[in-house]
């Protein structure tokens, strides 16, 4: 089970808590992680990366485990840690005004 | 009894203001959608209770939301923007080609016949049409494709798509505009689309004249005469009467004819509403007085209209989406400003009350009557 802790506004629009789990086959990755969080909350299609290009919007981060992994590249394999649900895979509004 | 109910859409979030006929108490219900852009919100006017919402932020891009219940549920629909083909370039801000990108959603238009039926005029610049109720979008290209679009440039917003008309008496016939490359028409549903900015004198621009390339602000329309056509351009109240064959001045004595917003009375055609703003680099109202422009004439006459409106201090801007008139006897005007408040009239002008004073600064307004 991985865990996904999403930013507040999210959280709104998907009507769900601040966190939450999902099933992931096979080693997690970003791809993975968030193509089973787009298919469990549908209405968050668009909003972390782009619905074309599949990149992570510009205003968007990845942490885990107390590391910016939002430059990794998609198909890498998360931590252990996000892995085995012992640490939540958080995406993160970028500190960016408004 | 009949009733008004007012869509405002802010810079954080969305606000419904509703009224009985008198128009004198008023319920605000919101924010709907908080901390997110609403650029607008608009109803079908062929059920009132299905309103479509353009919803957006900078980190997590564009939401498009549709209640069935007249604004009480929402459920987020499709949010795909696909450009049609090889999107090309436009010009940027320096001239150079720029390639075409989405970023957001800045009018919706629900089809006048079939609620299921939307327009969607987006930035960078192009229209979409969702025929399944905004679950899924396509763009009717033949506006980008007929052949000016690699000259179009940004105005200082963005280059968006922001006024959609469509003819009542002529389904064929829709008219947009776009900031900063001026007034397209089609006579085919949106097929086909040629350039209709004949008259438009721009200083702006190299060619004043120039076919495409004015920044047009707003257009407005009665549907009992849809071949008269009114603009609020940067600078120049203009005014169409071959449904944008052709325009003519009609600033006539206003005090700035720069502006956004324009509208028509909802039973007099040619009675037109106005809001003088000081000038491109200054968005606030000439003298710190805010006081909306009324003629009677179809233009060139022009009255002041203050009461109740604040004429010392005031320096706030009225947005070219956010005026609007509702169609009861005496017709309702309204319009909301950067400040947060929205005035309503419910005398076709004459007086103003402030409904709310202190919302985010407001994008755009529109009114549904209810039975």
């Amino acid at each position: 089970m991985i865990r996904v802790v999403l930013p507040p506004h999210l959280r709104t629009l998907a009507c769900t808590e601040r966190e939450v789990q999902l099933e992931v086959e096979g080693s997690p990755t970003q791809r993975s992680v968030l193509d089973a969080l787009e298919r469990q909350y549908p209405a968050l299609r668009g909003t972390i990366r782009d619905s074309t290009t599949q990149q992570r919007r510009a205003f968007m981060r990845f942490f885990a485990c107390e590391e910016d992994l939002s430059h990794e590249a998609p198909d890498a394999p998360l931590p252990d840690a996000v892995a085995r649900g012992a640490e939540p895979f958080h995406v993160v509004g970028a500190m960016a005004g408004g | 009894m009949s009733g008004v109910r007012v869509l405002v859409g802010t810079r954080k979030g969305a606000f419904v203001l509703s009224s009985d006929g008198k128009r004198e108490q008023w319920s605000v219900s919101g924010p709907h959608f908080g901390g997110w852009e609403i650029y607008h919100v608009k109803g079908s006017p062929a059920d009132p209770d299905r309103l479509y919402a353009s919803q957006s932020s900078s980190w997590s891009g564009q939401v498009i939301q549709r209640s069935n219940d007249g604004g009480s549920t929402w459920e987020p629909v499709g949010n795909q923007f696909v450009y049609d083909g090889v999107p090309g370039t436009h010009q940027w801000y320096d001239g150079t080609p720029h390639p075409w990108e989405f970023a957001r959603v800045w009018h919706l238009e629900p089809s006048m016949t079939d609620p299921d039926t939307v327009y969607a005029g987006v930035e960078d610049a192009a229209l979409f049409r969702s025929s399944d109720a905004g679950q899924t979008w396509q763009e009717l290209s033949g506006l980008r494709g007929h052949g000016s679009g690699p000259s179009w440039q940004p105005g200082a917003g963005g280059m968006c798509l922001h006024t959609i008309i469509l003819d009542p008496q002529d389904a064929a016939r829709m008219t947009v505009a776009i900031s900063a490359a001026g007034v397209f028409r089609s006579d085919d549903a949106g097929t086909t689309w040629r350039p209709a900015n004949r008259g438009l004198r721009s200083g702006e621009i190299p060619q004043s004249e120039a076919e495409v390339g004015h920044c047009v602000h707003r257009l407005a329309m009665h549907p009992s005469r849809p071949d008269v056509l009114f603009m609020q351009k940067h600078w120049d109240v203009m005014r169409s009467d071959d449904a944008g064959e052709s325009w003519h001045e009609i600033s006539g004595d206003l005090p700035s004819d720069f502006g956004f917003a324009i509208d028509v009375h909802a039973h007099e055609p040619d009675t037109v509403y106005v809001v003088p703003i000081t000038s491109d680099s200054l968005h606030y109202p000439p003298e710190g007085k805010l006081r909306v422009y009324r003629s009677r004439a179809g233009g060139d006459e022009w009255e002041p209209l203050a009461k109740g409106l604040p004429q010392r201090d005031c320096y706030v801007n009225v947005l070219r989406d956010a005026m609007a008139v509702d169609s009861l006897d005496s017709c309702g005007v309204y319009f909301g400003t950067t400040g947060g408040q929205v005035y309503g009239s419910a005398d076709a002008g004459d007086n103003w009350t402030p409904i709310v004073r202190d919302l985010p600064a407001v994008l755009s307004v529109e009114v549904q009557t209810l039975p």
